[in-house]
């Protein structure tokens, strides 16, 4: 509009050209951007993705089955035939770590999908809604948070009889206090914006408004709280495990893996026994962190790149 | 001040009532019927009646839920199920010292370790010392307590013999100090570190902002030598923050006691709750939730009257 009378003088003629013109970056591109300076987040997300993907194709390239025992060859060391060693039964090490990571993977995505899910839908309507609804809604996350969780997972998974549902559906249903009141938080400073007064005197519903309109401004914090979950929970999943309350062998995870690593003759002869699980579980949870951390960064405006 | 603390302490009891009725409630959602661990199955009709009767089973729910909680109120917890005409009260008191020991000693670690690494972070930020520290406290917030807990005992116990594997004092042996802190060593350091990880971080980023403020620059300007602004000026607002941060944790180290304990057969109340969850011995395992979340609800209660007498800016 307007632009031939513009482009006479010079001045206009510049700033049309160079900067007025240009299209403005989209949001996305500037986080991706962010993220990658952080080469650490980098790193660890092409981490994840390299055990992701040995999670997916387990059963094409681990070499063994993994509850084939070769008892002959039980606690043997890490060599050409079993790259990372065998447990006291004689199962191949490396094969049960790939199919172990499926179990964490799985235990981690799809718990905390749900505690994530539970937690928005819960911090939303206390933050959008506030007053009564709010106080009784925060009043129940406090009792909550205050039982320590390990207790409240091992009562529970005794109750009804450890499995990988079991897990699952505990960790999502007790795990998602701190997202409600992250989404409460984000919620309760988002309500009084412009944009949402605009969309009340619209006429448009509250729950429209809460999730197609707030809910994405919101997504952010979310997303970064999500990723530093499945972190906690495989951490959670492999002590449970190891405890005997988690997966059920032969069923392999990383922490039942573990579970007979305090025998004494394991202990003097055997320690790939005790140390590539632990690994496992490190490297994981480690670089779902620092893929939290760099996401965190990408998303917080107030930090430059 | 006074006000604040009563207002506080009323706002902790709906949520000791809201605990009371979440650990009611999910042993009432078990499958099976908790008399069936304690009855010969061969029992008669007309006994069983009068068994339930006899431990109020007949009752409505929540009758039955205020005498729990009625009892509990006169520190009477019931009986264990399993362990017949044992008390609650009785296991839970033998087994108490030893998990406060190892809770209080592994905390005092903790704090030790933590607050001068977490100065030293601070005042040399982005220094090798600071990317080391930050380095292993990413690492131990990322690795599992009961493998740590796991490779110490097999380097520095199985291999070297420099601890003992496990338990609080060596058997058949008598009574010597040395010996208790021998077997306390190792379980306080794995029960430790989780906390330490945590705390050094928290305690840098405060350090961090206190050491930015105005208030240290004047003390700076005023010729103050780093050691009297760092400890003196900038560790005392430094540390407030932590208070809370402190609270806030202490239900994941609480928790953290029940593998630790486990791991080095500490006779703790965290033993205590693994063995009762296997046996589904529910009045113990209700027993100590109870009491793991009131401990909770107390610490942070705590924490907040500390954080108002620490910080006077603290509006009551």
């Amino acid at each position: 509009m307007g632009q031939p009378e513009q482009k006479t003088t010079g001045i206009f003629e510049y700033k049309n050209s160079s900067i007025l013109e240009r299209k403005p970056e989209s949001i996305s591109k500037i986080m991706l951007r962010k993220y990658m300076k952080n080469k650490l987040a980098v790193f660890s997300a092409i981490i994840l993705l390299l055990i992701i993907s040995a999670a997916i194709f387990a059963p094409i390239i681990a070499p063994y089955d993994p509850s084939e025992q070769h008892l002959l060859e039980a606690l043997s060391p890490p060599g050409e035939k079993y790259l990372l060693g065998t447990d006291d039964l004689g199962r191949d090490t490396l094969t049960r770590l790939l199919y172990g990571a499926q179990v964490s993977l799985i235990v981690g995505f799809t718990s905390v999908a749900g505690s994530i899910f539970i937690g928005t839908v819960v911090g939303a309507i206390a933050g959008y809604f506030g007053g009564l609804i709010d106080a009784i809604l925060m009043r129940f996350v406090d009792v909550i948070i205050s039982f320590p969780s390990l207790f409240l997972l091992i009562t529970l998974v005794t109750i009804f009889e450890p499995s990988l549902m079991t897990l699952i559906s505990v960790f999502a249903l007790f795990g998602w206090t701190g997202t409600a009141r992250l989404v409460r938080g984000e919620f309760l400073s988002l309500r009084s914006r412009e944009f949402v007064l605009a969309a009340k005197t619209m006429g448009i519903r509250s729950w429209r408004i809460i999730f197609s309109h707030i809910l994405p401004n919101a997504m952010g914090p979310i997303v970064v709280s999500a990723t530093l979950g499945i972190g906690g929970v495989i951490l959670a999943e492999t002590a449970l495990s190891y405890l005997g309350l988690g997966i059920q062998p032969p069923k392999p995870s990383w922490g039942n893996m573990l579970q007979s690593a305090q025998s004494l003759k394991i202990m003097i002869e055997a320690w790939w026994f005790t140390l590539f699980p632990g690994l496992m579980i490190l490297i994981t949870v480690l670089s779902f962190n620092f893929v939290g951390d760099g996401l965190r960064d990408a998303f917080d405006p107030k930090i430059n790149e | 001040m006074i006000t604040y603390i009563v207002r506080r302490i009323m706002m902790a009891i709906p949520l000791l009532f809201g605990i009371t009725i979440l650990s009611f409630g999910i042993i009432q959602i078990a499958p099976g019927d908790p008399t069936a661990l304690m009855i010969d199955p061969m029992i008669r009709d007309k006994d069983l009646v009068a068994y339930k009767e006899l431990y109020g089973l007949n009752d409505p729910i929540y009758v039955q839920y205020l005498k729990w909680v009625g009892n509990m109120i006169q520190g009477n917890f019931g009986d264990s199920l399993i362990r017949q005409g044992v008390a609650v009260n009785e296991l839970i008191m033998a087994r108490l010292p030893n998990t406060l020991l190892l809770m209080l000693v592994s905390t005092i670690l903790a704090i030790f370790i933590s607050i001068p690494i977490g100065i030293i972070s601070a005042t040399k930020q982005n220094s090798l010392a600071d990317y080391t520290f930050t380095f292993f406290s990413f690492l131990g917030i990322a690795t599992p307590n009961f493998w740590i807990g796991l490779v110490l005992i097999m380097f520095l116990s199985v291999h070297l013999g420099w601890f003992p594997t496990g338990g609080v004092a060596t058997l058949n042996e008598p009574f010597s100090i040395w010996d208790r802190i021998h077997h306390l060593i190792l379980p306080s350091i794995v029960l430790a570190t989780a906390d330490v990880a945590g705390l050094t971080r928290y305690i840098r980023s405060s350090m961090l902002d206190v050491l930015k403020q105005d208030f240290i620059r004047t003390a700076r300007a005023k010729g103050f030598k780093q050691k009297k602004v760092v400890y003196k000026h900038a560790l005392r607002n430094g540390l407030i923050p932590v208070i809370t941060i402190f609270g806030l944790m202490l239900p994941s180290f609480i928790g953290g006691s029940v593998v630790v304990e486990k791991i080095f057969g500490w006779p703790g109340i965290g033993m205590l709750f693994f063995d009762a969850a296997f046996q589904r011995d529910y009045p113990v395992i209700m027993a100590i939730t109870v009491i793991a979340s009131a401990l909770v609800v107390i610490g942070n209660l705590l924490a907040d009257i500390l954080y108002a007498i620490f910080d006077p800016r603290i509006e009551y």
